[in-house]
């Protein structure tokens, strides 16, 4: 059985975790171009390497990074997402922008 | 005792045959005018093309192990064309029609025997799924039928028709399911091409892919520099990792697939049977070994290795489909690494550098397309980069014009 270390809940089987893909920069959904778009949806390094991925608690529906070896699928570090995203993202269209 | 054997134990150097189907590897030219990187089926089929019907032959397979050595070797080898899409199904149709000719036209058995496969449909869901599906492939020549539980059990008497308390409503039956020895396929173009003039340098590797004013003008490997007039990477399970060397990236996402296979048994099954919903596919081989694999893993991961948990839902699946398998032993456990895109869909044609051509993301689906694959991509390339109708679709640009070639219900187990 493989563990993974959840921040919220401890020491888990990964069976209870769900990948979430990669930690990317987000362009600005509202001014960013079709092919910026494009590439932050599906274009991926997919390189070998350590990399920050997005994971899911199921059970407990707790989302947070986790640092992995993508060859030898060693986890580095866990940690919540509050620690390197500290602001809230708005995608609907400010209320004065809608208008125009 | 075979004296010459004796003769070979004693000799330090690995011994050639005098009419070897492969010729002695030669030492690498300065310059060809194409580099295939990457010598599985792909790969050997597009030299093969490109020496049969454009008649260019001045060609280098570099290949960083064996040949037919990767997930050639890895996959289950299911031959098959029910696809969703018209687009999809026109493409694998004309793979399974260049399937049934092979081995006439190697003069080499790859033992391509016509089984039929099925789809067990659980959900309501998947029985209009399947429908659309039978239609697509009928309007296009296809043989496949949605047939009812009835036909399904005299079908496969041996399947459980209410496995894992889902209920068999119906099944996609296609009738031009096939199935051959994936290794042959590969040694039998490699054959035919090796034989017209291309060059196969196993052991060889890429390590980088040398570009000048944004086309590729060479690849450096580790045995040296080699120049070319164009290149086309056909590397599946690593497609990302030579991409980013020729300064691009790729929509792919790399994960594992695991498969295995059990001691050989008396034959009872014909058919190849997959159930999508419990993410198993079985069948047995003319040896009477068991197949049967599943969906990729749950994470990405550029490793072979095998996991408990896969092993126990995938033993669990194929057990709940043919319950007396519970008594067979496992012989064997692999997997390999496929290269996913997001909408199940390969990525054929050009790329962002010119005169470097694309054959990648074959996630699951990447043996069945081997014979037409190699030749429009022959053409692809013989024609200094026009694109042929049938592989337009497929072109990395749909991505970003998000025109999909949507075929994730089309796995044989879904994902």
């Amino acid at each position: 059985m493989k563990i993974m270390i959840c921040p919220l809940n401890g020491a888990r089987n990964i069976s209870e975790f769900v990948y979430g893909g990669e930690v990317i920069t987000m362009p600005d959904p509202n001014n960013c171009s079709n092919d910026e778009w494009a590439d932050y949806v599906f274009f991926s390094d997919n390189g070998i390497g350590i990399v920050c991925e997005w994971w899911l608690h199921a059970a407990t529906s707790f989302w947070f990074i986790a640092e992995r070896h993508t060859a030898t699928d060693e986890i580095i570090r866990t940690y919540k997402a509050s620690d390197i995203f500290k602001d809230r993202v708005e995608f609907a269209l400010k209320h004065s922008e809608a208008k125009s | 005792m075979p004296f010459s054997l004796l003769k070979y134990g004693l000799n330090k150097d690995y011994p050639f045959e005098q009419n070897a189907d492969l010729p002695v590897p030669t030492k690498l030219k300065a310059s060809y005018d194409v580099i295939i990187i990457g010598g599985g089926g792909h790969g050997v089929a597009i030299a093969y093309y490109l020496a049969k019907y454009h008649g260019i032959t001045n060609v280098a397979i570099l290949e960083k192990g064996y040949l037919g050595g990767g997930n050639t070797a890895r996959n289950t080898a299911v031959i098959r064309s029910n696809y969703m899409t018209p687009e999809g199904v026109k493409f694998y149709s004309e793979s399974v029609n260049m399937f049934k000719n092979l081995s006439n036209e190697f003069d080499f058995n790859i033992m391509y025997s016509q089984r039929g496969q099925l789809t067990l449909a659980h959900t309501d869901a998947a029985i209009r799924g399947f429908r659309q599906r039978a239609e697509v492939s009928k309007h296009f020549g296809g043989r496949t039928e949605l047939i009812g539980p009835q036909e399904i059990k005299e079908l496969v008497p041996t399947l459980n028709m209410n496995p894992g308390h889902l209920p068999v409503l119906g099944g996609l039956w296609h009738m031009d399911g096939a199935t051959a020895r994936h290794d042959a396929v590969a040694w039998g173009y490699a054959k035919g091409a090796t034989q017209r003039g291309v060059e196969l340098h196993q052991l060889t590797e890429v390590l980088d892919v040398i570009v000048e004013n944004n086309k590729v003008t060479g690849v450096k490997t580790n045995k040296g520099i080699v120049k070319c007039g164009c290149a086309v990477q056909a590397v599946a399970g690593h497609s990302s990792l030579l991409a980013a060397k020729a300064g691009f990236k790729l929509p792919i996402v790399s994960y594992p697939l695991q498969a295995m296979v059990t001691q050989p048994v008396k034959p009872f099954l014909d058919q190849m049977v997959s159930s999508s919903a419990l993410h198993c596919y079985v069948q047995q081989t003319s040896r009477g070994e068991i197949v049967f694999g599943g969906g990729s893993d749950p994470y990405p991961l550029y490793n072979s290795r095998s996991t408990l948990e896969l092993k126990e839902s995938l033993l669990s699946s194929a057990i709940e489909m043919f319950p007396f398998m519970a008594n067979l032993r496992l012989l064997r456990q692999w997997g390999g690494v496929t290269d996913m895109t997001s909408d199940y869909s390969p990525i054929m044609g050009l790329s962002p550098v010119d005169n470097y051509y694309m054959d990648a993301g074959w996630g699951t689906w990447g043996f069945k397309a081997t014979p037409i694959c190699g030749k429009t991509m022959a053409d692809l390339i013989a024609s200094g980069g026009k694109v042929p109708e049938l592989i337009k679709p497929f072109a990395m640009d749909r991505f970003k014009e998000f025109r999909q070639v949507n075929e994730m219900g089309a796995t044989a187990a879904s994902h």
